[in-house]
């Protein structure tokens, strides 16, 4: 037996060092298989959506306005841009800029969520409930709500981890490479919006 | 150093241990990516006023869709900088799950237009 096998004992050099698998750090690999797992809760969710449409006969198409889905859009890009900067600074060492830049992606995400809270009461106002609504197709309201609450939640907690991990970074209790990951997951839920965006809204606009 | 010690840090794997994503880009590239992701979501909301039928601008919605995250996975994730095999890894793997949840849309299109089998044939009586 050579003297390397019996140093990595048959193994790949990576499991004797104690690497994890593709030599991504733990944090980064446990992220993006969340990513990945969220995706695939995403895509059935718009699966359903385009599933439950195709089979309506009068799929309702209530929204009058793209103004506000706009303005959204446009906030939840931004963020992942300065989202970027502040992960950028982190990486660079610039502790301060770090922190502006988290703090003002969690403030885009609080801008985003009251949008789409503004939205909400437009339309529960206009008459739709969840399993009701005065267009059409009554699950039209359940999978609305669904899709697009499953991402405003994605959102709220994606603002409070900014804000936590923004502030113990700070404090020097996390590292860039916190920041990192955070970032990961914010740039997935404007990721997400690509496709809610088009699909759910653009696809339903009263003409 | 023994040499036992040597061969584990002389290993392929260990040497790349390093992770490639390191956030140096220079900031005008995440700005072109920013105005082409602006322009891609702006071009969605042409194609929602547009004539077409709702089928094709579902299907160009989809391929504008699939381009912005593209880009925000490549650019904004830094996917394209990580590690060849972790990049498969997460592209195929995510890939392969969402074009399986894809096989309930014959069913969705029967519930819309009925299978032929579920019609009665001319002539015989249904038991």
């Amino acid at each position: 037996m050579s003297q390397a096998d019996l140093t990595l004992g048959g193994h790949p050099p990576g499991m004797v060092t104690g690497l994890p698998p593709f030599s991504v750090s733990a944090k980064k690999l446990a992220i993006w298989l969340f990513i990945i797992a969220d995706a695939a809760t995403f895509a059935a969710c718009l699966v359903a959506y385009g599933f439950l449409r195709n089979g309506a006969a009068h799929w309702p198409r209530p929204f009058h306005s793209i103004v506000n889905v706009a303005i959204m859009t446009f906030v939840l890009l931004s963020s992942s841009l300065t989202m970027l900067l502040g992960v950028r600074a982190a990486k660079a060492g610039d502790k301060s800029g770090a922190f502006r830049w988290t703090m003002i992606t969690a403030v885009c995400g609080i801008l985003f969520a009251l949008l789409h809270i503004r939205e909400w009461l437009g339309l529960i106002g206009e008459g739709m409930k969840m399993f009701s609504n005065p267009w059409g197709d009554p699950l039209f309201g359940a999978s609305f709500f669904s899709i697009t609450g499953l991402h405003l939640l994605h959102v709220t907690g994606g603002v409070i981890a900014l804000i936590v991990i923004g502030l113990r970074y700070m404090r020097g209790r996390y590292n860039a490479d916190d920041l990192e990951v955070t970032g990961l997951y914010w740039h997935f839920v404007d990721l997400v919006w690509m496709f809610v965006v088009p699909f759910v809204y653009l696809l339903s606009l009263s003409q | 150093m023994t040499d036992g010690a040597k061969i584990m840090v002389d290993a392929p794997d260990v040497q790349k241990n390093e992770p490639i994503a390191r956030y140096t880009d220079p900031i005008g590239r995440y700005l072109i990516i920013y105005v082409c992701l602006l322009v891609l979501a702006a071009l969605q909301f042409v194609i929602a006023f547009s004539h077409l039928e709702t089928s094709a601008k579902f299907e160009r919605m989809l391929l504008i869709a699939i381009a912005e995250a593209g880009l925000a996975l490549a650019f904004f994730m830094h996917l394209w900088a990580e590690k060849r095999g972790f990049m498969l890894f997460v592209i195929v793997f995510t890939g392969f799950v969402l074009v399986a949840m894809q096989y309930g849309w014959t069913d969705s299109y029967r519930m819309e237009l009925g299978a032929p089998y579920t019609q009665p044939k001319v002539g015989v009586v249904p038991q």
